[in-house]
């Protein structure tokens, strides 16, 4: 690989500090971070490694949000029986990230960092509402994700934890990438305290986004009904080897309406 | 350099590694094991699989350094004096593999697959063992053996 330093930062201050400097990046379950660097799309100084700070793992149901530590594993997620009860959407959509190895490593902290367009957390926590909380403030999903690859943290910034707020109803389809399990187009959908909410990701040229005349006519009707005839765009999806833009935007009105119709029954 | 401890198939070791030792090479290179296998070094094929603390994960998406402290079991530990594991009997009865190369990843997934999933289904074995990929077999051996070691390791 490339010859970096590696810390294990002690809490978060520590790994906030370590992590400042231009070309250092906190290591979670290194599952985006270590293929990165072996591919030569990544090249870090330093290595701030967050696995040994206790107050970043876990899962808490306080009423009715659910805070979920930003070390906490895609597996912990799917098999934790508070998840479960409260927002089984979400525990499901865990269970469905890449497969059972890079479950057990790769943490939320680590996705929503990321926010690789085709990534399913960040449908998550649009299409729930989320706040991101950071060592230094609270961010909303839905100022949080900024295109490819771009969120609103600083250089430095840590997430400590996802605060999600507990749906009504709420459903994740995803039409994965039969290689890698990515999402081509998934879809989460939910309506609750939150409002309604269709958050896309895999298919937007821009990343994960809302889909607002879905969440209109959801607002009117919480069925797959009412996305009878609502067309999707197709200048604003990717196009790549895996989909053409037109076959992405059929296809988010399809998953669309499976979520829905999930979320609803 | 980083002196990195660890236990290996129940014995502890050490050795001096750079940072970005991957943990696969700090188990073939540094232990010596070589019975974990690297295929594709992307994170794909799983024919990397080690146990780390009770969850089967790629080494060859990890550091050395990261498993600090950790208990490693490799294929070479997972046999009890000379008796193969029901899982490893379960993919000789089976004839679950032709090559073999990816045999070891499949072997660990498969034993953590089983241990959490003591009734698991055909289905759920497909789709346990999606992290692991086999270019001989076509994997329907495979998934017979994972049932069947699966059924042994409750008995
Ligand atoms: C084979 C394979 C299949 C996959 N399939 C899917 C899939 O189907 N769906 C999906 O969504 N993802 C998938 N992934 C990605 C996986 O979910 C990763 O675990 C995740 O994207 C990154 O999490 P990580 O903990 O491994 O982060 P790392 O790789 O350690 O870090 C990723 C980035 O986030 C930064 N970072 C990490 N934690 C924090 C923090 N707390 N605060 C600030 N910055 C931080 C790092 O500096 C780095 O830039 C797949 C990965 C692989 C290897
Ligand atoms: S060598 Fe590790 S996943 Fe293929
Ligand atoms: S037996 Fe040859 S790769 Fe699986």
């Amino acid at each position: 690989m490339s010859g970096f330093n590696y810390h294990k930062a002690s809490d978060v201050a520590d790994a906030a500090g370590k992590s400042s400097s231009e070309d250092a990046l906190p290591l979670a379950g290194g599952m985006t971070i270590l293929p990165s660097i072996k591919l030569g799309l990544s090249d870090p100084s330093d290595l701030v490694d967050l696995a040994g700070i206790g107050d970043l793992k876990g899962i808490s149901v306080d009423g009715d949000t659910v805070t979920i530590g930003a070390m906490t594993r895609h597996a912990d997620v799917a098999g934790s029986a508070d998840v479960q009860n409260a927002i089984p959407a979400l525990a499901a959509m865990a269970g469905g990230i890449g497969d059972a190895q890079v479950r057990n490593r790769g943490t939320i902290g680590g996705s929503i960092a990321n926010n690789d367009p085709a990534a399913d957390y960040p449908a998550a926590c649009l299409g729930l509402g989320a706040t991101i909380v950071t060592n230094n403030r609270e961010i909303a999903a839905d100022d949080f994700f900024k295109g490819l690859f771009e969120t609103a943290l600083d250089s430095g910034e840590i997430i400590t934890a996802v605060r999600f707020p507990v749906p009504a109803r709420a459903a994740y389809e995803k039409f994965p990438n039969p290689a890698s399990r990515y999402a081509l187009v998934g879809v989460f959908v939910s309506d609750g305290p939150a409002g309604t909410r269709v958050a896309v990701t895999g298919a937007g040229a821009n990343g994960v986004f809302r889909q607002g005349d879905m969440e209109s006519a959801l607002g009117g009707s919480f069925s797959a009904d009412a996305l009878e005839g609502i067309s999707v765009s197709e200048g604003d999806m990717a196009s790549d080897l895996h989909a053409a833009s037109d076959y992405r935007a059929h296809l988010v009105g399809i998953i669309a309406k499976r979520a829905v119709a999930a979320a609803a029954g | 350099m980083a002196t990195v401890s660890m236990t290996v198939n129940g014995n502890a070791v050490a050795a001096d590694v750079e940072p970005d030792t991957l943990l696969v090479d700090y188990i073939r290179e540094h232990i010596g094991l070589t019975g974990t296998h690297v295929g594709c070094d992307t994170s794909q094929c799983g024919s990397c699989c080690v146990m780390l603390d009770g969850d089967s994960i790629k080494s060859c998406t990890m550091l050395a350094v990261q498993a600090e402290g950790a208990e490693v079991t490799t294929i070479e530990g997972v046999a009890d004096n000379g008796e193969f594991h029901p899982m490893q009997q379960a993919f000789h009865d089976n004839h679950a593999l032709q090559c073999g190369f990816c045999t070891p990843g499949m072997v660990i997934s498969a034993i953590d697959l089983a241990a959490k999933n003591p009734d698991i289904d055909e289905a759920g074995v497909r789709r346990g063992l999606e992290g692991n990929l086999c270019r001989c077999t076509g994997y329907h051996n495979i998934v017979k053996a994972v049932l069947a070691g699966a059924q042994a390791m409750k008995g």
